[in-house]
């Protein structure tokens, strides 16, 4: 009994009490800020230096969809490209995950890309199913850890079910394997309409590194609508647990 | 380097050796010597592999001698498609890698006892197999019953399906169908067009140097570092090129940084398996502390961006040494506390004390390695056997268990995170004393042509393998990645026969083991 006194005084208070504002170390990589002075000769050698692809040709923008975070491009340039700790970049829209130069606000969920009854009935309860399709096991541990004593979403009723048939929405993480492919659709229509679709790291929103192999089969998030793009390799805890909020409005 | 007339003799992470230098041995003599070390305990199979070499299919065996501390290299070859008598039949451990190359290659095993797909890469010799006619074992009888589970598992966790034979609550077999996760990635190392993103990069071998090391990240994010830094050490060894030694130490801290963070965050899954709260939320509390210094130190929770060939772009400071030591500190004490109250406790003790036995016997058996391994007895522990980076200056003694249970896979992370952080103290003394600095990463280092490299480290899970051979260009030419949880996903099966089936949630759990990291 003592002993268990003991862990419980040594554990205190563990929560995360303001997940909108919660500081997080120096060099964690959130949402990037690219210099609206970029030169042409820099946008060629930034591009060329990016493994996924992520950063255009043509104006130097980054697609958070596809950047692997790696940071070689604000180690390479850092009079051009930088990351800030702004964990929150989240999205509704795919467009909306591309940072232009010249870039420097908050990322926001506006109301209009949000769907209607998404709000209206899953605001104060939304279940969800996991379903990896070919994940790296770091983006699932984030979204086992979103729930856990520290970051604690289910204060928001959002929560992680067994079943899809208990959920209201799927979440996404890996660049889908043609293995796993046929899994993901049946997990999908087990779930009860009307569902939501969330896709989790970089792998899921765009194939990252994997885009391009023959070993994927990503018809299923080209044929759907998705609700919401969370970013991340693996996405932080408080990125998804952020995207989420601002998807429901809370 | 040393030869024989039957194998090439290298050390871990040493200089890669020529190919025309392996002795070629017809697959008679092959056989044998290979059969002969493998029933002796202090040799194990490290990789099994073949590729196609102008007119013939080469094959290469990399087998680990822990009693010199040496890999030997053997290799034969064969010409046409007949069929080769298995070297499972004699040394059951073989399984896993002969299967393999029959899936990949369409080589035949005659007498193999268990030719089964593996995962059902896209590039398999037989297209015809597919995910939904795998060939499940069989058992007739009124009354068993068979119970499926997964791809998709109640909780969030990766993909794969659990087929059981049952007689009650018993479970008389387990079959574990593996394959979901493939992503293609030993073949995203080798071709750079199959699977690349950015035509752009091509016009730098720089840029295709940093995809790579990315890729070692994405095997098993768990094992970010581990098989990261496989990856370094091989092209390091392909490039002839010595890492500095303060790298070599910053390198092994991170390792044992996700050693400790993913053994507490498994005992806090263990604890709440079985019902017991107040471990599980300490645990989850202490991870938390843990994987967040490894972002104070590198922007990433799991260590992504930290371990690149040649260098890193994070090396080690004064403060971040500091940082590392303070929380450690705290952690250690404070996960002492809760594993005292965990293992102690009559109603954790009784979910957990024989419960999912695997024997010294059945280890051995099946090639187990690391975590696996050492909870029933079998000294298995690279950093111990055939030390790397730093661990070759502060050797590392391994943590021992006896029993094989569940209890013992969760009493060997505990007595390990102590070990770690006392490893770690000592890689942070080596590291202040070291001037040179770790450098910047070396995306664009050359590779030795027609060679063959190898390199080994021991990740939280156990030994993690990878090989590449280079052409004579001194391109990639062969990639192969062996996480541990190949050979130990056979521990698992072995280890809930004859138990309840309500208690394998708590064996999975007891292993961890990776379903990305098999399937790749």
């Amino acid at each position: 009994m003592l002993k268990e006194i003991k862990i419980l005084s040594d554990h205190g208070k563990q929560f995360v009490p303001d997940l909108r504002n919660q500081p997080v170390s120096e060099r964690f990589r959130g949402r990037p800020v690219i210099s609206a002075d970029i030169t042409s000769v820099q946008v060629r050698s930034a591009a060329t230096l990016c493994p996924t692809g992520a950063i255009d040709s043509s104006s130097g923008a980054i697609d958070l969809g596809r950047c692997a975070f790696c940071n070689e491009c604000a180690l390479a340039m850092p009079e051009v490209y930088r990351f800030t700790n702004d964990y929150r970049i989240a999205a509704a829209r795919r467009e909306n995950l591309i940072i232009k130069p010249g870039q420097n606000g908050p990322l926001r969920i506006d109301d209009a890309s949000v769907r209607k009854e998404v709000r209206r009935l899953f605001r104060r309860s939304l279940k969800l199913r996991q379903v990896s399709a070919g994940g790296d096991n770091s983006c699932e541990m984030e979204l086992g850890a979103s729930g856990n004593v520290n970051f604690d979403m289910g204060r928001y009723g959002i929560e992680f079910v067994a079943s899809p048939r208990h959920a209201d929405g799927i979440v996404i993480t890996g660049p889908v394997s043609e293995n796993m492919a046929g899994a993901l659709e049946i997990s999908y229509d087990a779930t009860p309409a009307p569902k939501v679709i969330i896709l989790v790291g970089t792998d899921a929103i765009s194939g990252g590194l994997f885009a391009g192999s023959p070993a994927l089969k990503r018809d299923f998030i080209e044929s759907h609508h998705i609700d919401l793009y969370v970013p991340g390799n693996p996405a932080h805890p408080l990125t998804f647990i952020n995207g989420v909020m601002d998807l429901l409005g809370i | 380097m040393m030869k024989s007339n039957l194998y090439t003799e290298v050390k871990n992470g040493s200089s890669p050796v020529n190919i025309s230098d392996i002795p070629v041995l017809d697959y008679g003599r092959f056989s044998e010597e290979v059969c002969t070390m493998l029933t002796e305990e202090r040799f194990h199979c490290l990789s099994y592999f073949c590729y196609p070499a102008g007119e013939v299919m080469k094959f290469i065996c990399c087998i680990a001698d822990d009693g010199s501390g040496t890999f030997r290299i053997l290799s034969h070859e064969q010409t046409g498609s007949a069929p080769l008598l298995s070297l499972t039949a004699k040394v059951y451990s073989m399984h896993i890698f002969e299967r393999e190359i029959s899936e990949n290659h369409g080589v035949m095993f005659e007498d193999h006892p268990w030719l089964k797909p593996v995962r059902y890469p896209h590039y398999r010799a037989d297209r015809q197999s597919v995910m939904d006619n795998y060939p499940f074992y069989e058992i007739e009888g009124e009354e068993l019953h068979e119970v499926g589970v997964g791809p998709v598992h109640a909780g969030v966790i990766e993909p794969g399906h659990f087929r059981f034979i049952c007689n009650g609550e018993k479970v008389l077999h387990l079959e574990i169908q593996l394959g979901y996760q493939h992503r293609g990635i030993e073949r995203l190392f080798v071709d750079n067009r199959a699977g690349l993103r950015n035509a752009l990069l091509l016009e730098s071998e720089a840029g295709d140097g940093m995809r790579r090391a990315l890729l070692a990240e994405d095997i098993a994010g768990d094992s970010a570092v581990s098989h990261g830094l496989a990856h370094a050490q091989l092209t390091e060894s392909l490039a002839l090129f010595e890492p500095p030694a303060s790298l070599q130490a910053e390198r092994c801290i991170a390792l044992e940084l996700e050693r400790i963070a993913v053994h507490i965050g498994d005992t806090a899954a263990l604890c709440g398996d079985v019902a017991y709260q107040l471990g599980q939320v300490a645990c989850e509390a202490l991870r938390t502390m843990v994987i967040n210094t490894t972002q104070y130190w590198c922007g990433n929770r799991f260590g992504k961006g930290l371990i690149r060939p040649g260098g890193t772009n994070f090396p080690v400071t004064e403060l971040i040494a500091g940082e590392i030591l303070t929380v450690l500190e705290e952690v250690d004490r404070r996960y002492s506390n809760v594993v005292d109250c965990v293992y102690t406790l009559p109603s954790v003790l009784g979910r957990f004390e024989d419960i999912g036995v695997i024997t010294r016997a059945q280890a051995i058996s099946i090639g187990a390695v690391g975590m696996a391994a050492r909870t029933c007895g079998v000294p298995r522990d690279i950093r111990a056997t055939h030390p790397f980076q730093q661990y070759r200056q502060t050797p590392v003694t391994a943590v021992m268990q006896e029993s094989g249970d569940v209890l013992a896979r969760g009493r060997l992370r505990a007595l390990e995170v102590k070990e770690s952080v006392k490893i770690i103290r000592r890689l942070i003394d080596e590291w202040r004393k070291q001037s040179v600095e770790s450098g910047q990463p070396r995306y664009n280092l050359a590779y030795r042509p027609d060679s063959l490299a190898i390199s080994v480290t021991e990740g939280w899970r156990g030994e993690i393998c990878h090989v590449a051979v280079t052409d004579h260009k001194g391109r990639l030419m062969v990639y192969k990645i062996k996480d541990p949880s190949m050979h130990n996903w056979m521990a698992l099966a072995l280890a809930v026969r004859n138990q309840e089936i309500s208690d394998f949630p708590v064996c999975n759990k007891s292993f961890n083991l990776s379903y990305c990291g098999h399937d790749l």
